[in-house]
């Protein structure tokens, strides 16, 4: 094809196909390049029926293309009837692009090529397969998906790959004995680690039967025509095949984006491409929108498809459509300046926002509140909650850093941030703010604020160096300063530990000094032959400084509960502190002091009670296990006293919507402590990881609930590692308990059946399924439900320090 | 080891329970004390106080235990709904099960000294009969409490419900494959174990646990008088199908034994909550025909 085409759109996701319909709009030449022969194939892939919600609600779409609110498949129906009218070529699988603005060449796998003067890549972040890679392997019967597993009969079908996309695969292929398929499945590695457990469960259960054929550390090596040669583990093998399955697992497209030339801000899995104020790339002519710049929701994607297709046209004067919404940010600050001022203003003052490009800047401002402030005017108190970061535009602020003495304050002054520990923790403001003249305080709410430091390397430095040296101030506190701590910040380096790995270990030399900055550590010791647990240390404790003070080896192993993150300083620099600062020094001597009672303690009890302290021991280690140590509150029954009478089902259910956020009898259970299926309510909470609404908080308890902005999308759910968050629609609601009780209306107390829910709810009224899990109660008066209801005492809930403590053990002997 | 952060302790957290005692212990066992007194009280008073000619309910001795005992009566009966009512406020079903157990047994010997040990064949001593019934099934019911609980914990083994009878389906799915290659009769012999259903059985099968026609425990037999002579040569489908009854009664037994203990958790409610109800109408039956008659 010679012509050369205004603008080619690669993707026909919202971003892709609002663009499209602009560029139709506006008159210009183009073409909409799709992968697959269907549009928008991610929404495609939602389950069916799935509601999609339209959020941000208050921000205006403008598209030429229609959307709203609604099920999967209205959406998808109108999108393919506006689609008609446009230019669009389905099955374009785009494998490079090469030229330079006014000329690009777009390859397609298949050899079609276009030419276009400007691109835009609206491809999303699903990714393309990864392929086979052996001789045969193009041949027809190698396939990456399989859409129905019935198709297939008397068929030898190896599927490659061991997780979960091809286990399910193959356990489709042979559910169904008469369809009397050999399946054979492989897998890389030793053993399914990567999958479900239930579906690794289902596969091995087959596989018993001789219905399916696993074979581990074995790989493809060649594919012909009916037969595939296997490498195993005891050499070759070569079986009959008439079909491949290869699920491998897909390649992320940024490989493919900055092959285009496009830069990306950092080297980690969440960085964007670099682009500026109107989405152009690195690569001059290459613009990227939608869900590969850094935005999830379908609403922004279609305005971005909008937009990028104005400024290619030349409309430089075309404000964003949030402008509105900025305006009104920036409404009640002084000098009733421009969106663009404030801008400007904020960026070039705030030493966190240094590499922030105006775009960016913008969409945290969204995510923001900018507040101005009087000379003495309270911004925060101690306890108070609240996960937010705040800047400093303008002023200054002080820190009241005595609770009981409000005049003894610390400055901080314009440009820098504070508030910084809520980001990592979510928990409770540490002490009162004010302001300490009048100041322009930028305050990003901890979801925007994360994807600053994800996106912009330079704040997350910035960001990282501050919080470390404000909590080894307030740590140590003993009249520290920040000046007496550089030398040990500038040994401090921050070390990812996975979850079991030894900070210390007993018995070696080292005097770093550790603190627990995520997750959590539990201290052990070797006591007759056996690790014995001595205590837990949840984020923001210390650990190490008794080699530093007294010398000497390390007199306990102090390992990773979960996976953590610790700060190591240098022993030498904290010597050099020790010695300056007297009064923190016989602090530490204190600490130690106590610490060695516990030891002593533990290792007289050895020998008097040695059966208590090994059930001590072995218990705590079971519940660390069960991930209570990256827990803030769980809830726990004792199996000697639960009657299974499910009263604290019954209890959730009433008390939320009818829905019931716990699940007595399954988990783990060590000596009758059983840790039913219910928040834990982490310190660093899975779920909040990736939420495109920004819709999971820490609430004022420490509980991690779920708002009602919602859109359902069950990432929360796939994240949480723990299983605790369902997707279900609110059921009707019930006739009251009395009429129940005394007319029989209704099904009584706890969740209804799916039945009477099916019978009850009003025909064509459709409810969303919306992500719930346990919020504590937050709200409700009296506190947990569960554990009010429960009639024996059963259940109560803990935090792991009071829980994992040996003031139990002098407890439990009384 | 080393310090814990203070911020933790100084966090405004919601009070909780997390004081480990069960209902029977609950705040050091203060309903205990207070039934203990209350009953004490009734009957130091019962001996001290002179109603002539002898003690009975119509005294002014015997109204004022007669009006607390029902009163006592009405408040026990709220707990089948304050446990289903899940109202908001500092309340604590623990807590109310704890008083509900023990004044409940001090109820035993108010309604008895009420009486003036006058019983005959009459409502009054109905509503006294009554009574007692229901309180010697509540003391059933704290022993079943204190005893089964760490059996049905031991027995399930981590294991819910609906896994429990997943594995059985699982295996009859294997024992369904496996006995494709069998005779019709010994196919017969594993037809009756799968089709039998798990949940079968009369309502004493499920209390005792113990399944005279148990189809599984049959079909293992007959395939015994095969398999158990014979050497296990490995390819006799017959030996296969031994293995997997075998599994099969195992996983039967421990459902089994679940439903059993959850069964004697609930019985004793199945004459201590209709007998409530009974007493009630009774007690208003007495009640009533008391001012009738006056």
């Amino acid at each position: 094809m010679s012509e050369v085409l205004d603008i080619i759109i690669v993707g026909s996701g919202p971003a892709g196909l609002s663009a499209a319909g602009r560029a139709a709009g506006r008159g210009l030449s183009y073409i909409l390049l799709e992968k697959t022969d269907h549009l928008s194939d991610t929404i495609y892939k939602y389950q069916k029926g799935k509601h999609i919600m339209a959020t941000p609600v208050q921000l205006e779409l403008r598209s030429d293309v229609d959307f709203d609110a609604g099920k999967r498949e209205t959406i998808l129906d109108r999108w393919s009837e506006q689609g008609g009218a446009l230019a669009i070529a389905y099955d374009v699988d785009v494998s490079a692009i090469a030229g330079a603005q006014g000329d690009f060449t777009v390859t397609a796998a298949d050899g079609r090529s276009w030419r276009g003067k400007h691109i835009v890549l609206a491809i999303g972040t699903q990714g393309n397969p990864n392929r086979l890679a052996v001789p045969g392997a193009d041949l027809p019967h190698v396939q990456y998906q399989l859409n129905d597993p019935t198709e297939y009969v008397d068929e030898h079908i190896t599927v490659v790959g061991g997780g979960d996309a091809g286990i399910e695969n193959a356990l489709g292929l042979a559910s169904d004995a008469a369809q009397g398929n050999v399946v054979t499945i492989l897998n890389r590695d030793a053993g399914f680690i990567r999958a479900k457990g239930p579906n690794v469960a289902a596969l091995m259960e087959l596989a018993g039967q001789g219905r399916i054929t696993p074979k581990t550390e074995t790989s493809p090596s060649a594919v012909e025509q009916g037969w595939i040669t296997l490498q195993t583990r005891d050499g070759e093998e070569r079986i009959r095949c008439d079909r491949i399955i290869a699920r491998l697992g897909s390649a992320p497209p940024r490989g493919f984006v900055e092959s285009c030339g496009v830069e990306f801000t950092g080297p980690d899995r969440e960085a964007f491409p670099k682009l500026s104020p109107t989405f152009e790339t690195t690569a001059q002519g290459i613009f990227v929108i939608g869900a590969l710049a850094g935005y999830p929701l379908i609403k922004h994607c279609m305005n971005q498809g909008y937009d990028v297709v104005e400024f290619i046209a030349g409309n430089t004067d075309l404000k964003p459509v949030d402008e509105k919404l900025l305006s009104a940010r920036f409404a009640d600050l002084p000098g009733n300046h421009s969106v663009d001022h404030w801008l400007d203003f904020i960026g070039s003052r705030v030493s966190i926002f240094e590499d922030v490009s105006p775009l960016q800047l913008r969409e945290f401002m969204l995510d923001s509140d900018v507040r101005s402030y009087r000379g003495g005017g309270v911004v925060f108190e101690r306890n108070d909650t609240g996960s937010s970061l705040f800047a400093i535009a303008d002023g200054h602020v002080v820190v009241e850093v005595d609770a009981n003495d409000s005049t003894r304050t610390i400055a901080i002054e314009t440009g820098t941030i504070f508030g910084e520990v809520g980001l990592i923790s979510g928990r409770r403001r540490g002490a009162t703010i004010r302001a300490g003249s009048d100041a322009i305080l930028v305050e990003m709410s901890r979801a925007a604020a994360l994807k600053l430091m994800a996106s912009v390397p330079g704040a997350k430095r910035a960001i990282t160096r501050i919080s470390l040296e404000r909590q080894l101030l307030q740590m140590f506190g003993s009249g520290l300063k920040a000046e007496d701590l550089t030398e040990a910040l500038d040994s401090a380096e921050i070390v990812p530990i996975p979850a079991g790995q030894h900070v210390i270990t007993e018995g070696d030399d080292g005097d770093d000094i550790f603190v627990v900055r995520q997750g959590s550590m539990v201290v052990e010791k070797q006591i007759g032959g056996k690790s014995v647990f001595l205590s837990y240390l949840p984020a923001g404790s210390y650990v190490g400084e008794m080699a530093v003070i007294a010398g000497g080896a390390r007199t306990a192993t102090v390992k990773a509960a979960v996976k953590s993150e610790v700060v190591k300083v240098s022993g030498a620099a904290f010597r050099k502190i020790l010695a300056t600062k007297p009064d923190l020094a016989t602090r530490m001597r204190g600490d130690m002091a106590a610490r060695q009672d516990l030891n002593s303690f533990i290792e007289g009890r050895k020998e008097s009670f040695s059966s208590a302290v090994e059930l001590y021991s072995e218990t705590a280690k079971f519940l660390v296990d069960k991930g209570i140590g990256e827990a803030t509150d769980v809830l726990l029954i004792d199996e000697t006293l639960c009657v299974a009478c499910d009263n604290c089902e019954k209890a959730c259910a009433d008390s939320h919507e009818g829905l019931s956020r716990l699940d007595r009898e399954a988990g783990a259970t060590f000596a009758h402590i059983h840790v039913p299926t219910s928040c834990r309510h982490c310190e660093h909470p899975h779920c909040m990881s990736d939420c495109p609404p920004n819709a999971i908080h820490r609430g004022p308890d420490g509980e991690v609930f779920i708002d009602d902005t919602c859109i359902g999308c069950g990432n929360c759910q796939r994240y949480c590692p723990y299983g605790v968050i369902r997707m279900d629609a609110a059921p009707p609601k019930k006739p009251s308990l009395l009429s129940w009780l005394f007319l029989g209306a209704g099904p009584g107390p706890g969740e209804p059946t799916k039945k009477w829910i099916k019978a009850n709810t009003p025909e064509g009224i459709e409810v969303p399924k919306k992500a719930i899990k346990c919020d504590m109660c937050s709200g409700i008066s009296g506190g947990p439900a569960c554990v009010r209801a429960c009639p024996t005492g059963a259940a109560i809930r803990v935090s792991p320090e009071a829980f994992l403590s040996v003031a139990r053990l002098t407890q439990d002997d009384d | 080891m080393a310090s814990r952060p203070k911020r933790r302790a100084a966090q405004g957290e919601r009070q909780r329970s997390s004081l480990h005692t069960g209902f029977l212990a609950h705040a050091s066992f203060a309903w205990l004390k207070v039934a203990i007194l209350v009953s004490l009280t009734s009957l130091v008073s019962y001996f001290l106080v002179d109603v002539a000619p002898r003690h009975n309910g119509g005294s002014w001795y015997g109204y004022t235990l007669g009006t607390i005992g029902a009163l006592l009566i009405v408040w026990l009966a709220l707990l089948g709904i304050r446990k289903r009512a899940m109202t908001r406020g500092a309340w604590s079903l623990k807590a109310w099960t704890s008083a509900h157990v023990y004044l409940g047994l001090s109820l035993a010997v108010i309604g008895t000294l009420h009486s003036g040990f006058q019983l005959g064949w009459n409502v009054h001593t109905l509503s006294w009969s009554l009574m007692m019934l229901v309180i010697v099934s509540g003391i059933w019911g704290i022993t079943v409490y204190s005893m089964l609980p760490s059996a049905l914990s031991n027995n399930r083994d981590e294991r819910t419900q609906a896994q429990m009878l997943d594995d059985i389906r699982g295996i009859d799915r294997q024992l369904h494959e496996a006995a494709q290659p069998l005779n019709a009769d010994d196919a017969a012999i594993v037809r009756g174990s799968l089709d039998q259903d798990p949940f079968a059985g009369s309502t004493w099968s499920r209390l005792s646990g113990r399944y005279k026609d148990c189809a599984t425990a049959s079909a293992l037999g007959a395939v015994r008088i095969h398999t158990g002579p014979r050497h296990d040569s490995g390819h006799d489908p017959m030996e296969k199908i031994d293995v997997l009854l075998t599994r099969k009664l195992a996983a039967l037994g421990r459902l089994r034994r679940h439903l059993k203990l959850k069964a004697l958790l609930e019985v004793w409610l199945y004459i201590h909550v209709p007998m409530t109800f009974a007493l009630i109408a009774a007690l208003t039956a007495h009640i009533v025909s008391v001012f009738f008659y006056w």
